[in-house]
């Protein structure tokens, strides 16, 4: 069909095109990508579906703005890379939130055809064309402004730090990004799996910006090598962005947290992703020999998925998730608890640990759980679960991977008490500079938010670097 | 990549590296430590920092060879480079003027020790050390100790060189000698600090331990090296890595350090096999 001469009609007919994939019987043996990507083909039929509203509510519900409607329509047109550029004018790394944007609940929840039909796949789009102009070699580095002689450091190499390096850079400040990890990314590469988000994808992003001009230095702990105030004033930086993100793992805080074989998520998918412990012993680093054990991960988010599904790559005989609501209440993206029921993931729903049980040695042999049932809504509008009386049971397990969220990292809060911090530990921001009560810092993405997702932190990146590249220069206009 | 400057042994399969690192050498105190990666498909392994010269811009780490990657970084000589090394980490050893204090070292975690006992020294403390060894070839750091002691003691299992025993034996002859001790600092094998754990535990004096849990990342965000101190989670590499010897519970972290010993065991004869191999070609 013909992008300019298709009835709205016809558009309205053409059902969504489906992401191809790996068989799930073969991908769940496997570290490679998922989903295979739209062909030009499928991804011309999947574009004709947008009607081109004239108000486009779907751009309301992205959190960047991105101009949905008029990438779509250079896609449909066969303009691909015209349609990243279109993407690139508000997202920085669209082939990234193409992947892991938890699209159903953002862009495509206001989609119009979505009333009716299943909505325009935004997503699949938005990572078509970022992969289009990657993979064809036409991706244009931006022109960057001549120096303003102004320096910034950035905390943490993170979405939220990564965005807001881009823009500063652009806008022809000095930028360094300190890192405390060996390697650069942040969650996208130590949290988030290669068959979620191939790594090769963050190391082009991570190229782009070095030859912008970005200074990366890794191994290096905000707070411990150098605190903030020594690199305002010994380093002479002239503003400061934080985003190290929520890397605290909570524990549950029940009997045998500290068995052997009791994991949190951070330090399982750490193991697998960042030190590649699966090519263990290729690479040095080990981990929980997962072949033929039963794994339960507990927790309903995209950590908690994450990790099953790793651990079914692992080899796994049983790799179950154990949650204490019901499906509906799941916080992880859609598309990632499909995948994980087709790769044989075992769903235990409405169920609560009591208690991990060990052997002599002291090694996990079981989860002592309660069923619960769905109560009355509480605070956040979910049902609250409440147990059922007498229903406890073990489930025998070899390996538990606690998955119940992050907090705040303090090694910031302790050497800057002037920083000011809420109850959970988040650092306090004025939400349209993301600046913090500390003159010239400011901050943003999950040490702000708490865990949330790549394209928040990824605009509260944006959002700092708009306003402290206004600052600088009024500073520079004195 | 990070430049070695110096690496010389001090005992068998014991080393002394000097590593051009200089945040780390300008930042650090007494207690704290560094993880290193050798290489590129490394682990991430936590070494204490022994001393460092923030003019030159260098850190000392004293390091036993152990399983793989110890005994890598133990291959390495001056010029050559590490793929990685991140800290300083940890909180810094508590130090204030306690009166007489002992510092306890047990092989390499003499090593550890050292540092420590400098800063109580020049926190205006009485410092005795005790330097415990299998026998004679095996003791390190003698003339350092001697420096910033007050009184120095040496023990080996064997008898080979200064008291004949363990540094449990010392210790127990020093409080029987009717010796007012203010503080104690021991680090070493756990069996042996749980041992002095309880050869203070009677007398109420403070005993501070140095724990050594598997660590990833060392900055907080795995929580890999939970201790249970005071029937509490701690993470050892940020709330520690001294705790409390009288609260801390030896079994688990006694148990939690065999998760891997397949895995350490295959680890390191892999690299025996590839060395042997290497001296073959
Ligand atoms: C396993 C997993 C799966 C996820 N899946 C999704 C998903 O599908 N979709 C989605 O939208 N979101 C997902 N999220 C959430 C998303 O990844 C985060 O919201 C996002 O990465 C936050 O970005 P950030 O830049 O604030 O922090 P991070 O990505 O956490 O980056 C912070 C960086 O700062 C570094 N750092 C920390 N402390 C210091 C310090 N003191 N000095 C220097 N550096 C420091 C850290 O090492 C890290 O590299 C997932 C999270 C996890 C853990
Ligand atoms: C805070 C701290 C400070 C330390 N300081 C020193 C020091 O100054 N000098 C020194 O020689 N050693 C020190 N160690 C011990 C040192 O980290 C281990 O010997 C080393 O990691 C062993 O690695 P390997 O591959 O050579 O041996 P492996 O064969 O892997 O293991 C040998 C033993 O080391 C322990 N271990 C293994 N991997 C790790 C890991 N990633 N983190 C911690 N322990 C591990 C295990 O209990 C194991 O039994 C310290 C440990 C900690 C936690
Ligand atoms: S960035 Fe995320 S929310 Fe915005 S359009 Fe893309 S997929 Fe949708
Ligand atoms: S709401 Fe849906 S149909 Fe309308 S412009 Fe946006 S993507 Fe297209
Ligand atoms: S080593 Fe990861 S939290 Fe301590």
């Amino acid at each position: 069909m013909d992008a300019q001469h298709i009835t709205k009609k016809e558009r309205m007919a053409i059902p969504r095109q489906e992401m191809p994939a790996q068989n799930p019987d073969v991908r769940n043996k496997n570290f490679r990508e998922v989903n295979l990507g739209y062909t030009a083909e499928l991804a011309q039929e999947e574009a004709l579906r947008c009607i081109q509203c004239k108000d486009a509510p779907c751009i309301k519900g992205c959190p960047v703005n991105i101009k949905i409607d008029q990438f779509i329509n250079l896609i449909a047109l066969g303009d691909f890379t015209g349609a990243a550029r279109k993407i690139k004018e508000d997202n920085v790394l669209p082939a990234i939130c193409g992947r892991v944007c938890p699209q159903e609940d953002q862009c495509e929840k206001e989609c119009v055809v979505g009333r009716k039909n299943k909505p325009v796949a935004i997503g699949n789009l938005e990572r078509f064309a970022a992969d289009y102009e990657r993979e064809s070699g036409s991706v244009e580095l931006p022109k960057v402004q001549p120096s303003t002689g102004k320096k910034v450091a950035v905390i943490g190499s993170g979405p939220a730090g990564l965005s807001c390096a881009n823009d500063l850079i652009q806008l022809g400040h000095a930028v360094t990004v300190f890192e405390a990890l060996h390697e650069l990314g942040g969650v996208l590469m130590y949290g988030i799996p290669e068959f979620r988000l191939p790594k090769a994808i963050v190391q082009s992003e991570l190229e782009g910006l070095k030859k912008l001009g970005v200074n990366f230095v890794a191994n290096t702990v905000a707070g411990r090598t150098v605190t903030i105030d020594e690199l305002l004033s010994e380093e002479d930086f002239d503003a400061i962005f934080i985003g190290v993100g929520a890397g605290l793992p909570w524990f549950m805080g029940i009997p045998g947290e500290n068995l052997l074989g009791v994991y949190s998520a951070n330090e399982f998918l750490t193991r697998v992703n960042l030190m590649k412990s699966y090519q263990f012993p290729d690479n040095d680093t080990p981990v929980f020999n997962c072949k033929g054990k039963n794994v339960a991960v507990f927790g309903g988010g995209n950590t908690a998925m994450d990790a099953v599904r790793t651990a079914k790559r692992l080899g796994a005989e049983h790799a179950y998730i154990v949650y204490r609501r019901s499906e509906a209440e799941m916080p992880a993206r859609k598309e990632e608890i499909h995948h994980a029921r087709e790769e044989g993931i075992e769903f235990l729903l409405l169920m609560n640990p009591l208690e991990f049980i060990g052997n002599e040695a002291q090694w996990l042999t079981g989860a002592k759980c309660l069923k619960m049932e769905l109560g009355e809504p509480d605070e956040s509008g979910r049902r609250k679960p409440v147990p059922i009386k007498d229903s406890e049971f073990i489930l025998p397990i070899d390996m538990a991977i606690i998955s119940i969220g992050n907090g705040s990292n303090p090694l910031i809060n302790q050497t800057t008490p002037d920083i000011a911090v809420s109850k959970r530990d988040t650092i306090v921001v004025d939400l349209n500079t993301m600046a913090t009560s500390k003159e010239s810092v400011y901050a943003g993405g999950d040490i702000v938010t708490g865990g949330a997702t790549v394209i928040l932190a990824m605009g509260a990146g944006r959002t700092a670097a708009k306003a402290i590249h206004e600052k600088l220069t009024a500073e520079a206009g004195k | 990549m990070y430049k070695i400057i110096s690496s010389v042994f001090l005992a068998e399969n014991i080393k002394k590296i000097e590593i051009e690192a200089p945040r780390i050498a300008k930042k650090r105190k007494a207690g704290q430590f560094v993880m290193i990666r050798v290489g590129q498909t490394g682990e991430r392994v936590p070494l204490t920092i022994a001393g460092s010269d923030p003019e030159k811009g260098t850190i000392t780490i004293i390091v036993q060879g152990m399983g793989k990657s110890t005994r890598e970084l133990n291959s390495k000589e001056a010029g050559d480079t590490i793929s990685d090394i991140v800290g300083p980490l940890g909180t810094p050893s508590h130090i204030e003027k306690f009166g007489t204090a002992v510092s306890i070292g047990g092989g390499v975690g003499t090593a550890i020790a050292y540092p420590t006992a400098v800063a109580l020294k020049e926190g205006g403390n009485y410092v005795i050390t005790i330097n415990g060894a299998r026998s004679k070839d095996l003791v390190i750091l003698e003339e350092e100790m001697n420096a910033v002691s007050d009184e120095a003691y040496i023990t080996t299992d064997d008898g080979s060189y200064g008291f004949h025993g363990f540094v449990t034996q010392k210790l127990q002859q020093l409080i029987d000698s009717g010796k007012q001790i203010d503080y104690v600092l021991a680090i070493g094998p756990i069996p042996m600090m749980r041992a002095i754990a309880e050869v203070t535990r009677p007398y109420n004096i403070k005993t501070m331990v140095s724990l050594n849990p598997i660590m990833v990342d060392g900055t907080g965000m795995c929580g890999g090296c939970r201790v249970t101190v005071g029937n509490e989670t701690r993470f050892a590499c940020v709330d520690g890595p001294e705790f409390d010897a009288h609260q801390v519970d030896f079994k688990n972290l006694t148990d939690r350090n065999k998760l891997y010993l397949p895995e350490e065991k295959q680890s390191a004869e892999t690299f025996a096999h590839q060395c042997n191999l290497n001296k073959l070609g």
